[in-house]
């Protein structure tokens, strides 16, 4: 599964996108970002505070229980703050 | 209709005569063009680069012009939004609405600039003199969004 970073988010991770292999028993949105903390320090500080971590799925703004699968596209981003 | 993204600068004139010609069941346009100010929270900013993401940005955009179009009756929508490297003074986006009547164009325009900076995925990175910062959201644009719920 790709997973793509933006903003703050993406710095503070360090990459704008990496292809992870997603364990069977993460299956929704906010599973996932449970499960990317446990990948590095970096990840856990990035993602440590769920209420400014936004999940889209297929370019779609989702809550954290939307299911995923694997051949989803996933973004990982910050409230938006354009306009 | 129209949505833009694009690093390039625009002109007002320019797309308001584009927007409206030959357009003669046109009763009334509003615009609102967004800017970037010279100062945020008390700090001097001196540019903010506007990162976004391609694909979803377009497909957010069109998403919320066809939402503004099932509430009004409008002739046409044009949205214009830049991305990158922008300095105090220089347009971020432009919006228009085109309709018979004006209330229709006035809350469209509205409507859509406050959609717009909750749904559609660009962020804003300021450089002040204390160094680069990430723009927060703001809980008033949540609210204002909130306003139009159905």
């Amino acid at each position: 599964m790709k997973i793509l970073y933006f903003a703050w988010l993406r710095s503070k991770i360090g990459v704008p996108t990496e292809t992870v292999e997603l364990p069977a028993e993460v299956t929704t949105a906010g599973a996932l970002v449970e499960w990317l903390k446990t990948r590095s320090p970096r990840h856990a500080e990035a993602l440590a505070n769920s209420k400014v971590v936004k999940v889209a799925v297929n370019q779609e703004h989702v809550p954290y229980d939307h299911p995923i699968s694997a051949t989803d596209e996933i973004a990982l981003f910050p409230p938006v703050t354009g306009g | 209709m129209a949505i833009r993204v694009q690093a390039e600068d625009f002109d007002v004139g320019t797309e308001y005569a584009a927007f409206t010609a030959g357009r003669t069941s046109i009763g009334g346009v509003a615009m609102f063009v967004g800017l970037v100010r010279d100062i945020a929270g008390g700090a001097a900013v001196s540019a903010m680069t506007l990162e976004h993401y391609p694909g979803m940005t377009e497909r957010q955009l069109e998403a919320i012009e066809e939402e503004a179009r099932r509430r009004w009756p409008l002739d046409d929508v044009l949205v214009i939004h830049r991305y990158g490297r922008l300095e105090p003074g220089d347009r971020i986006v432009m919006v228009a609405t085109a309709s018979a009547h004006r209330d229709a164009a006035f809350e469209s325009c509205r409507f859509l600039m406050d959609w717009l900076k909750t749904k559609a995925p660009f962020w804003k990175l300021e450089a002040t003199p204390e160094g680069e910062r990430w723009v927060e959201a703001k809980e008033s644009d949540d609210a204002a969004a909130a306003r139009w719920a159905q």
